[in-house]
């Protein structure tokens, strides 16, 4: 995978908001490849700016937001395009899928509707066609009786269905890269198995690739190819999932790994380190886990460590990785 | 079919209603001071006439039985003369009620006509110079009374520019719009300017919703998004203050009516209550009522319409 070139291509994407106090940045110079066919995990305590990333690819940020830097697909820079051409990425090359489906759908249109609208938008198909399109959507989804349900509002649909609906209406125009913000939080466990299966499925059926925010650790070994490690609204560290598990390079992904207890429960969200990650208006100088972080020395709070790669798959940002990897996995 | 039943239980809601508003009306009217006998007579009249006529208008019986008689009058499309006029008071209802259902109908759609491209572009200039300036002219059209800015209307575009007539009515329908149209523009004012405000901020608090951003996500045009997610759904709310409202409207529009001479219900209703012709008084709050519950009976449609989640 590492050989041929990435499909999605960020480097220095950066989102800043004007805020009462200030200006902040809830993305900070990030850098990330998406591969062909791939599933990458976006991983992050909350507030890290894991959707505020996933929405500047596409630009999805509202107005007093800025995305700088350069997203590179297929050759055009995402941050810069002319709106038209965007909104062909946008549902047609690119979809995404959110994490609360009664939100994200629109409550006061029958699902039938909101498929359409995107079939209308980014294929040629005549009504005939769509109609046909949409059964099909709503199968391959596991939505039964297709064609009751689709003339149905969101209100009708159970959380799961509510979710394979949006997943329906993502992938009508057959995208080539899905970003899932935390696509199964919001559903019961049994259900989110089935929601996490039936986008791998589809990751295969459509030969897409998909970017996938969690918290969730098991989640991120049993779906993900590789993992980027997100802290304050930068990465930093990106590498396979075996050894983002197997040989952390980051105290803070160390830190996340630590906090899954070995041979209890597989699901457990993160966040059981030691402090508070900061706000966005307070960063500390350098880097900014330092505040958190054993390792820290005075460099850490004085210069600001770029993520740099240490293998051709493993990139991380710390001064100390060396010391990090040494030290292990804690048992 | 659910959409079906829920018009149906809808329709039958209005039956308490209406029954509610004939015994208030009823209740209403006896309370007024004074009796229709002395009004007619003058202090001058002699006992014997007065009872004449209390006991001709049936004002002798008791309570009940006056309501029972006005129940079956009422059912059988019978109101009563009125003792102003000598004529049944359904004529005037005919003469007249159209022309206040007219006024407030073309006010009504001004005032759409009106706010909801304004609501709309204030909304998405959120704070900028214009939506200020929309703002606040509004909220001057607001603060200011009905007659007051009926009278600089008149004044202005009426006797000065000679634009608009001064009052009345005219003759045909074309006549009827052309004299309306200033008392019209005075009634639509205060409307306009609730109606923006409301579909202003109902716009902002849908303009960031999820479901916004999904439909943005799956790359649709920028007024598609902007009529198919945001407006009809900040729309729903602006449509029941739509329906509240134009019982307000029917209201001002007895102002109106005055200040521009226009014959219509609301003048018949102040001189009857002057006159105290109970039956006029009668028959126009049984009418006016039922025409305001049948405006809340289409608003009510219509957000059901607009909001399949109230249709269960
Ligand atoms: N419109 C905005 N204006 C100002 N700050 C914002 C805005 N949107 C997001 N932020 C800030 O950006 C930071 C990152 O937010 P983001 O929603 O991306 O976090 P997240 O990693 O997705 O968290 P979670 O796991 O809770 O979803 C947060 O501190 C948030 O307060
Ligand atoms: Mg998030």
């Amino acid at each position: 995978m590492a050989e041929t070139a990435p499909v999605l291509k960020v480097r220095g994407l950066t989102t800043t908001f004007e805020t009462a106090q200030g200006r902040v940045t809830a993305v900070d110079n990030v850098d990330l490849d998406v591969f062909s066919g791939e599933v990458l995990g976006l991983v992050g305590e909350s507030g890290s700016g894991k959707s505020v990333t996933l929405r500047s690819l596409i630009r999805l940020i509202h107005a007093p937001g800025r995305v700088t830097g350069t997203v590179e697909w297929e050759g055009r820079n995402l941050v810069d395009l002319p709106d038209p051409a965007l909104r062909r990425v946008r549902g047609g090359e690119i979809a995404m899928i959110f994490q609360e489906p009664m939100t994200a759908l629109n409550p006061i249109l029958p699902i039938r509707v909101q498929i359409d609208e995107n079939l209308r938008a980014h294929t040629t198909m005549d009504a005939a066609q769509r109609r046909k399109r949409m059964l099909e959507l709503m199968d391959i989804v596991g939505i039964p009786a297709a064609a009751r349900r689709l003339e149905e509002y969101p209100h009708q649909y159970s959380g799961g269905m509510r979710q394979r609906a949006m997943i329906a209406i993502a992938l009508a125009s057959s995208p080539r890269l899905l970003l899932a913000d935390e696509p199964t939080t919001a559903l019961d466990v049994t259900i989110q198995d089935q929601i996490l299966n039936l986008i791998l499925d589809l990751r295969e059926e459509f030969s897409m690739s998909v970017v996938l925010v969690t918290h969730d650790l098991g989640v991120v070994a049993s779906t993900c190819d590789r993992v980027a490690v997100m802290y304050a609204g930068r990465i930093v560290e990106t590498t396979s999932v075996h050894d983002i598990f197997a040989r952390p390079h980051h105290a803070y992904t160390r830190g996340l790994i630590g906090s899954v207890p070995r041979g209890g429960s597989e699901r457990t969200m993160l966040m059981s380190i030691e402090g508070t990650p900061p706000s966005l208006a307070h960063m500390p100088r350098g880097c900014s886990f330092n505040p958190r972080c054993t390792f820290a020395t005075d460099k850490c709070a004085s210069s600001v460590p770029h993520l740099e790669h240490i293998e051709p798959e493993h990139t991380v940002a710390c001064f100390h990785h060396e010391a990090v990897a040494r030290a292990g996995v804690s048992q | 079919m659910a959409s079906l039943s829920f018009i149906l239980r809808r329709i039958l809601q209005m039956i308490p209603t209406i029954l509610f508003i004939l015994v208030v009306t009823f209740v209403l009217v006896r309370l007024l001071p004074g009796d229709p006998a002395t009004v007619m007579l003058g202090d001058r009249g002699r006992e014997a006439d007065i009872a004449r006529i209390n006991a001709q208008l049936g004002l002798d019986k008791p309570l009940v039985v006056q309501f029972l008689y006005f129940i079956a009058n009422v059912f059988s499309g019978n109101l009563g003369n009125s003792i102003a006029l000598r004529v049944p008071v359904t004529t005037l209802l005919v003469e007249r009620l159209p022309v206040t259902l007219l006024l407030t109908g073309m006010a009504a759609a001004i005032a759409v006509i009106f706010s909801v491209p304004l609501g709309f572009w204030a909304a998405l200039r959120q704070n900028r110079a214009s939506d200020t300036i929309i703002r606040g002219t509004f909220q001057v059209g607001l603060s200011m009374p009905v007659f007051y800015v009926g009278l600089l209307l008149l004044i202005f575009f009426g006797a000065h520019l000679h634009w608009f007539p001064i009052g009345g009515y005219g003759h045909g329908f074309g006549d009827h719009l052309y004299h309306l149209f200033l008392p019209a523009v005075t009634l639509a004012l205060s409307l306009s300017a609730v109606l923006m405000r409301n579909l202003r901020s109902a716009i902002l608090n849908v303009i960031d919703a999820e479901y916004v951003d999904f439909a943005r996500s799956k790359g649709l045009r920028g007024y598609v998004i902007l009529v198919r997610h945001v407006l009809r759904n900040a729309v729903i709310s602006t449509v029941t203050l739509f329906g509240l409202q134009v019982g307000v409207l029917l209201g001002g529009a007895v102002i109106t009516e005055t200040v521009f001479a226009i014959p219509g219900a609301g003048r018949l209703m102040i001189d009857s209550i002057y006159g105290r012709d109970y039956p006029v008084i009668q028959g126009l709050t049984i009418s006016l009522a039922i025409v305001v519950s049948l405006i809340f009976l289409a608003t009510d449609l219509l957000q059901a319409w607009l909001d399949p989640r109230i249709m269960r």
